[in-house]
């Protein structure tokens, strides 16, 4: 029994419980209709062994939008017991439990997730590719993803979730300070999950280096597809070092060594330059594609090429090099001295020029242009204004001395919601809505869109405009509860407020894809928006060779210069196309990752080694396979053109 | 539609006279660094609020003016070329202005790394204050005396607070006097705070240290040097003596209120200072705390 005992939750509620048995219940619902509609087959031959970038980003959003879900339901309940005073709803443990997992989820396995989905559909369409340089480590990296993400769900039905923040300082973060598994899940699910992540990072980078279509030099790309891979290389730089820092605080759960302890020689502080070192450019990675996305909806939009192409690029490379030299901003307060705090102030706020041009980039993109009101531009136009002001917030708190009184309290708490909600996730609705009759073939509907827009932004405002204060008035972040006496009540209520609103947007959105699916046309051709880049000049949905025919590019907007100024973009003649085969490994080698992290989480050292082994086999199996593709007839793609454009 | 703007405009400017009447603490400091503090974070309001209002009076504009709606059908934007006057512009006047919070942020940043320029010719009042998970210890080396989660601190002398943890990083702030710090297990950390008048101040570890966090607090009771020299008497002579037994229960995770003794725990478990300034992992050899100073 003693065995079985550590798979226990150490903080059991009927909460937890009542998850369990709907969690139960929902795979074996899965299960039971798989198999009655004897979609087993489909499943595995169509998606858990495909090498296609578009169906992997497909796989990205879905994941994305369930950790929204996930992390949502964790922001609700800890919005919900801080409405009011001396709330009763959560316990100080259960609070703890839920803004880590709440922290994490929605950086690691919500927002990541979310750029892939879109990196990972985009960009091989933008550059006229037919897939990514690695299509099968492409697959492997969204597997491990997957199963990080996995493994950190469900850790709060078995063993007990993490609670010492999404940030996990050590030493609170050691044995002695959280005992539970939970820091193990989390831990490994990041490691498992990161390790996708750098190889993504590569993958990237070599496509886009090496598989733009013929004409696109490096300054025609398309400004998303020059967004991913600025990320993609401070991916390359930034995650190496999360790894180790992963590395070594596992050693220190596990193994007992003293990297961060409080003796013994550990340095406390040795883990906080580690994560932020990681964790400032982490912030950028998810920023600039989002920019990359408004970017390439508001030229749409405006009907206009994007104002100032190259100052936009520049500004990219040069807040991709000073995010790498800003991350003590974390710890301004960490005793460093006014020298060392003076000189990253001053590197943190120099972030803010470029960040500025880039907003007035897109307002001269306005200029002169004709502007059309749809779901992603309206996203878009909400985007400029309350960004600014999580941007402004933040250059408050690289004024270091400042800093001192806004650190770890709800000030900073409300910065970073407002730059990483009108930043990244009305970025991520807006591409959702921009991309999704590319993705599907169909559009969602305008009306609930622009509606749900609306909510959403306001939303924001009520959520975290009232942190600002409250901040200021000396709330501290992560309290589970406070006293009338502090007066935070009404601004907490406030905040409450916009978090039901945010679920009643959420909400709409569900209800958006549910409406569209069933009402929405589909006969909306290849380019319902009238766009300027080479993704819409494919069919809609896309074929999976992507492009029949090699496209030739003269300009950043190749389809613009296609309909409008007498380019020809396919002037080649149709010939077979080469495409990878599917392959079960990737996803295999993933659940084998799982039950490794699972394993080590629970200190199980026989099935960890023989995972181990498993790992090796499966990759000693793949260098030892010989697996040359296959080709794609003319006449296949001349019938399957024909089906999907109704010529030629 | 007009009635629930007015409404909600309504509801704001309620909830912002509610509160105006209680000014926010950190900007109601009782204390020079406090002060510093405030108002650099007014001035960077001020400035940072004039940018935002810029950056939606140039989005209003344009999105007023260049709307598909109110165009010809047949009007076709041109294509642009950026300007470089423009450039210079959207560059030069951001980088003025970041140049311009550079230098007030370094400025401060010594002014509240030092002690209060405003009470130099006072000696400072050193206290060590440390954290074992969740309570504050206050150690008055000068009086020989020790308070657990409440301090006492006289008026117009400066306070310099000694800041180390038995466990997680933790933060010590007492946001009327001045920002915060962290408390470290491995080394020792100094905040140089002041309070300028007599009043009850909140203080609280502001670092996340685990389940007991939220109640992680204490009272700042700053009252007159002579009313100060009343209270230290009277420790001294009703208080219990601070043993190393004591001490050890007190370090043990939990709640307490809040207690007072004679003598410090620095005799017997002296912090982690030492000589070389920055982290030690050894045992101080020296006591001799005014001549260290802690800057990594
Ligand atoms: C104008 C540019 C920006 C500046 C000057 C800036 C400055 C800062 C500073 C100084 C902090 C640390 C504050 C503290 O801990 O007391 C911070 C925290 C943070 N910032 Fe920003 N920031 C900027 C943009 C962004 C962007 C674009 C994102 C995300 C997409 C972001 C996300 C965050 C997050 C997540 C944290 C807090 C992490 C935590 O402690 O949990 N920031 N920012
Ligand atoms: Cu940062
Ligand atoms: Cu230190």
């Amino acid at each position: 029994m003693d065995y079985f005992e550590r798979f226990a939750i150490p903080h059991p509620s009927p909460a937890i419980y009542a998850s369990m048995v709907a969690i139960g219940l929902t795979v074996i619902a899965i299960i039971v209709g798989l198999t009655y509609f004897k979609k087993w087959g489909y499943l595995w031959r169509e998606w858990l062994t495909t090498v296609d970038h578009k169906r992997i980003g497909i796989m990205y959003l879905i994941s994305a939008i369930l950790m929204l879900f996930r992390g949502g339901a964790d922001a609700i309940m800890m919005r919900a017991q801080m409405a009011v005073p001396d709330n009763k709803l959560l316990d100080a443990q259960h609070y703890n439990e839920v803004f880590t997992t709440h922290g994490t989820v929605m950086i690691i396995f919500m927002a990541m997730p979310f750029i892939m989905a879109f990196m990972n559909y985009i960009v091989p369409l933008q550059i006229g590719a037919r897939d990514v340089a690695f299509p099968r480590l492409n697959a492997l990296s969204f597997w491990l993803f997957f199963m990080g993400a996995m493994l950190l769900n469900i850790s709060f039905v078995i063993g007990g979730s993490p609670d010492s923040g999404w940030t996990n300082y050590f030493p609170l973060a050691n044995n002695e300070f959280s005992p539970s598994v939970g820091t193990n899940y989390y831990l490994f699910a990041l490691q498992i999950s990161g390790l996708g992540t750098l190889i993504t990072g590569i993958n990237m980078i070599v496509t886009i280096l090496k598989m733009r279509a013929p004409g696109m030099t490096l300054m025609k790309m398309p400004m998303f597809t020059w967004s991913s891979f600025v990320a993609n290389v401070i991916i390359v730089f930034a995650f190496p070092v999360l790894t180790v820092a992963l590395t070594m605080g596992t050693f220190d759960r596990l193994l007992a060594t003293n990297f961060f302890t409080t003796s013994d020689g550990g340095m406390d502080m040795l883990w906080a330059n580690f994560f932020w070192v990681w964790g400032h450019p982490e912030v950028y990675i998810l920023i600039l594609p989002a920019f990359g996305i408004y970017s390439e909806i508001i030229s749409t939009f405006s009907g206009r090429n994007l104002y100032g192409y190259k100052s936009m690029v520049g500004s990219m490379v040069i807040i991709s090099f000073l995010s790498f030299l800003v991350w003590t901003h974390h710890f301004f307060t960490m005793g460093q001295g006014a020298l060392t705090n003076s000189i990253f102030s001053i590197t943190t706020m120099a972030i803010a020029i470029p960040t500025g041009v880039k907003i007035f980039n897109w307002l001269f993109t306005l200029w002169k242009g004709k502007i059309v009101f749809t779901t992603p531009m309206l996203y878009s136009m909400l985007f400029i204004p309350t960004f600014t002001i999580g941007g402004v917030t933040g250059v408050m708190l690289g004024m270091s001395a400042a800093d001192y009184q806004y650190h770890n309290t709800m000030f900073l708490v409300a910065h970073f919601h407002m730059v990483i909600i009108p930043g990244v996730v009305f970025a991520m609705l807006a591409g959702l809505h921009y991309y999704f009759p590319k993705m599907f073939g169909f559009m969602l509907n305008e009306k609930i869109g622009k509606l749900t827009a609306w909510i959403i932004a306001i939303s924001t405002l009520l959520a975290f405009m009232p942190m600002f204060f409250s901040g200021l008035d000396g709330q501290a972040r992560r309290m589970y509860t406070y006293t009338e006496s502090t007066g935070f009540g009404i601004w907490n209520m406030i905040s409450f407020i916009g978090a039901i609103g945010f679920a009643i947007g959420f909400a709409l959105i569900v209800y958006n894809v549910y409406y569209s699916i069933r009402y929405s046309p589909r006969n909306i051709g290849s380019d319902p928006w009238d766009a300027r880049t080479l993704e819409w000049a494919t069919p809609s949905p896309v074929p999976y060779y992507n492009f029949a025919k090699v496209p030739h590019v003269i300009s950043t907007e190749a389809l613009w210069d296609a309909k409008y100024n007498q380019h020809e973009l396919f002037p080649e003649k149709y010939e077979k196309i080469h495409m990878p085969n599917n392959s079960g490994v990737p996803f295999i080698l993933g659940c084998i990752f799982f039950a490794w992290g699972f394993s080590f989480v629970f200190s199980m050292w026989i099935p960890a080694i023989l995972t181990t082994i498993g790992i090796f086999i499966c990759m000693a199996l793949r260098s030892l396979e010989k697996d040359p593709g296959h080709y794609v007839s003319v006449e296949e793609i001349k019938a399957t053109e024909k089906k999907m454009r109704g010529v030629q | 539609m007009k009635n629930r703007w007015i409404k909600l405009i309504g509801f704001f400017t309620i909830v912002t006279m509610l509160t105006g009447c209680d000014p926010l603490l950190v900007l109601d400091p009782k204390g020079p660094q406090a002060q510093v503090q405030a108002k650099d974070i007014m001035l960077s309001i001020g400035i940072m609020s004039f940018i935002v209002l810029i950056v939606f009076v140039i989005l209003a504009y344009m999105l007023i003016k260049f709307r598909a709606s109110k165009q010809s059908p047949n009007y076709k934007p041109p294509h642009i070329k950026g300007s470089i006057m423009v450039e210079v512009i959207c560059v030069g006047i951001p980088v003025l202005i970041v140049a311009y919070l550079s230098i007030i942020s370094v400025e401060s940043n010594y002014k509240v790394e030092s002690p209060p320029e405003k009470y130099k010719n006072e000696e400072p009042l050193v206290v060590y204050a440390s954290t074992s998970n969740w309570k504050w210890h206050f150690s008055y080396p000068e009086e020989d005396i020790e308070t657990v989660n409440y301090l006492y601190i006289p008026v117009g002398r400066p306070i310099e607070f000694k800041l180390y943890s038995y466990g997680p990083i933790t933060s010590f702030w007492i946001p009327q006097l001045g920002g915060q710090k962290y408390a470290m297990a491995d080394m020792v950390n100094t905040l140089h705070l002041a309070a300028d008048m007599p009043g009850e101040y909140m203080g609280r570890n502001a670092n996340f240290n685990g389940k007991g966090f939220a109640e992680n607090t204490f009272n700042v009771t700053a009252v007159q040097q002579a009313e100060y020299d009343n209270w230290v008497k009277e420790v001294k002579e009703t208080a219990d003596m601070l043993t190393e037994e004591k001490f050890n229960t007190l370090l043990e995770p939990g709640h307490v209120g809040q207690s007072t003794f004679n003598g410090t725990h620095l005799t017997f478990l002296p912090p982690p200072e030492g000589e070389h300034g920055g982290h030690q992992h050894e045992k101080a050899e020296s006591k001799d705390n005014k001549s260290l100073q802690n800057n990594h």
